[in-house]
């Protein structure tokens, strides 16, 4: 079955949320009981080959999440803002790149953002219970309400995604609109993309769909077309369909095989283990020394000598 | 002999018990503040450390005061160890009786102070603490510079957050051992604490513990006592 570009239109009544906290399967710094239901996973799908760099995506995003991005500077370059902010979850990355094949420029336009990956980074490194959540569906999202703005989300994540806001101190990114696929729609960019470079659905239908796209661009000579959904984080629930998916890094950067650092995994794990083992180990060698050893008491005759020595008597 | 262990303040008073002056108020002032402050970075560190010691974030108001208020405490215990340093380096610096001392850890251990070569105001087991110390608050703030976002995000990537952050972490748990390793000693070594409380040992301990720092005291006072000028060289 062929995909359908056109989501349901919103609803406007009986509006159900199927979304909420029991259907929570990772909550960073604390553990949830396995949920009761598996909700099927989704995906959104980035056709870099269809994108026109329009940045009615960036629009839709500010505007669904109402945020104002600063007035910002112009670096010469089509990229605005030149990185994330806090406000802008996502942005258009541009590259002009010179296909050594075939002499040809190609402008690679990708639409950067949250991966929403199958073994977030930024969960893990997490320390505050509950500020970062990721749904049996695939979404990861972050609990503002909970979060501490200590920045470790960024270090854990392999994309280089979350940015702290100074104005609250909070950890800003995509939410792979939560919101609006808790009832029955799609992301905000998805909504508003004009060539359907950005489609939203199942992640099996997305594959599907990824399968047919990737054909076509081989068939037309992009012999190294494929699906970016990397297997380092466990796959992804935001894939890019790219024209040259051997070369990942010509997009701005994509990573070719990301996957959470092992710095951090030897932060998270063994550091954290034997750290604790060895800050209770101590108290308790302590302890033992002294039921072994007693304390070690001044005695008189020290008393004596001293008085001696400093002529006391 | 140089009386190289001898710091200012440092005082010998003859009587029953003989009394030894070792820290002077400022210097105990001094110890006191940076041992508030190195016991508050610890229960703050150790609550974004690990999930299971989260909730001593309550404690400072809360996760986000724990992440505001934990490196501001970091550098007022850098200064204020800073000061500690300028005042006890020369008397930590390694001795020849120090290795010696070191060699019989088992004498130490089992209370056999008799089989021991005398030493100066620090011996070896303090002196360890001193540089550990020492080294590991320098890594301390400046791996906690790099990753302390508010303000020196942009000066460094990622990939070496990251590594700040986890040397900052091994360094903290080796500080918390070695702050363990120093309180016990405080504590097992009875007539220890009251040298930084009111400043003051008993003779009986100057003799046991420092005898070599406690001679110096005698012979210095009494060669200073005819002019009253300071002992030097």
């Amino acid at each position: 079955m062929a995909f359908e570009f056109e989501l349901p239109p919103a609803p406007t009544e009986n509006i159900k949320v199927d979304l909420g906290e029991a259907d929570i399967v990772r909550r960073s710094a604390s553990t949830v009981p396995q949920p009761a239901r598996k909700l099927t996973e989704v995906a959104k799908l980035i056709d870099v080959s269809k994108c026109i760099g329009c940045k009615a995506c960036q629009v839709a995003c500010l505007e669904w999440n109402d945020k104002t991005e600063r007035i910002g500077f112009n670096y010469g370059v089509y990229d605005d803002p030149v990185d994330l902010t806090p406000e802008s979850f996502t942005v258009m990355r541009f590259t002009e790149w010179i296909n050594p094949e075939s002499q040809n420029l190609e402008w690679l336009i990708r639409k950067d953002g949250c991966m929403h990956c199958e073994d977030p980074g930024c969960l893990k490194a997490c320390p505050a219970p509950g500020a970062i959540v990721q749904y049996s569906n695939g979404i990861v999202d972050f609990d503002h309400d909970k979060c501490i703005g200590c920045g470790y989300c960024i270090k854990g994540c392999p994309f280089d995604i979350p940015r702290i806001s100074q104005v609250d101190h909070k950890a800003y990114k995509c939410t792979l609109c939560s919101d609006r696929v808790a009832v029955g729609q799609g992301p905000a960019c998805a909504r508003s993309c004009p060539t359907h470079a950005i489609v939203f659905g199942t992640k099996d239908e997305m594959k599907q769909h990824a399968a047919e796209r990737i054909k076509d661009l081989q068939s037309r000579g992009f012999k190294n077309a494929g699906l970016y959904d990397p297997p380092g984080v466990g796959g992804t629930h935001v894939m890019y369909v790219l024209q040259h998916a051997d070369k990942p890094e010509i997009y701005a950067r994509l990573p070719k095989d990301p996957k959470i650092s092992p710095i951090v995994n030897l932060w998270k794990g063994l550091t954290k283990y034997a750290g604790l083992a060895a800050i209770a180990a101590f108290p308790v060698i302590g302890l033992l020394h002294y039921l072994v050893s007693g304390p070690n008491k001044v005695e008189p005759k020290d008393e004596e000598d001293a008085k001696r020595l400093t002529g006391s008597r | 002999m140089a009386a190289y262990d001898v710091e200012t303040g440092d005082a010998v008073h003859p009587g029953d018990p003989v009394v030894v002056d070792r820290y002077t108020a400022g210097a105990r002032v001094n110890h006191w503040i940076t041992a508030t402050c190195l016991v508050l970075l610890a229960i703050s560190g150790l609550a974004l450390f690990t999930p299971s010691l989260f909730f001593l974030t309550a404690l400072f108001g809360g996760g986000q005061w724990t992440r505001t208020i934990h490196p501001w405490l970091g550098v007022v215990l850098f200064f204020s160890f800073f000061l500690l340093f300028v005042r006890f380096w020369k008397a930590n610096l390694w001795r020849s009786e120090d290795g010696s001392w070191l060699a019989h850890l088992r004498d130490v251990l089992t209370n056999q102070e008799e089989k021991l070569p005398e030493v100066g105001k620090y011996n070896a087991g303090q002196k360890v603490v001193f540089w550990s110390m020492s080294i590991l608050i320098i890594v301390l703030i400046c791996t906690g510079i790099v990753i302390w976002d508010q303000y020196f995000y942009p000066l460094t990537s990622i990939e070496q957050k990251r590594w700040a952050i986890l040397v900052h972490s091994v360094a903290a748990v080796a500080i918390i051992c070695v702050w363990i390793v120093h309180v016990y000693a405080a504590i097992w070594v009875r007539g220890t604490i009251g040298a930084m409380t009111r400043g003051q040992v008993t003779g009986g301990w100057a003799w046991r513990h420092h005898r070599k720092w406690l001679r110096e005291l005698v012979t210095g006072r009494a060669e200073n006592r005819p002019t009253g000028a300071k002992h030097s060289g």
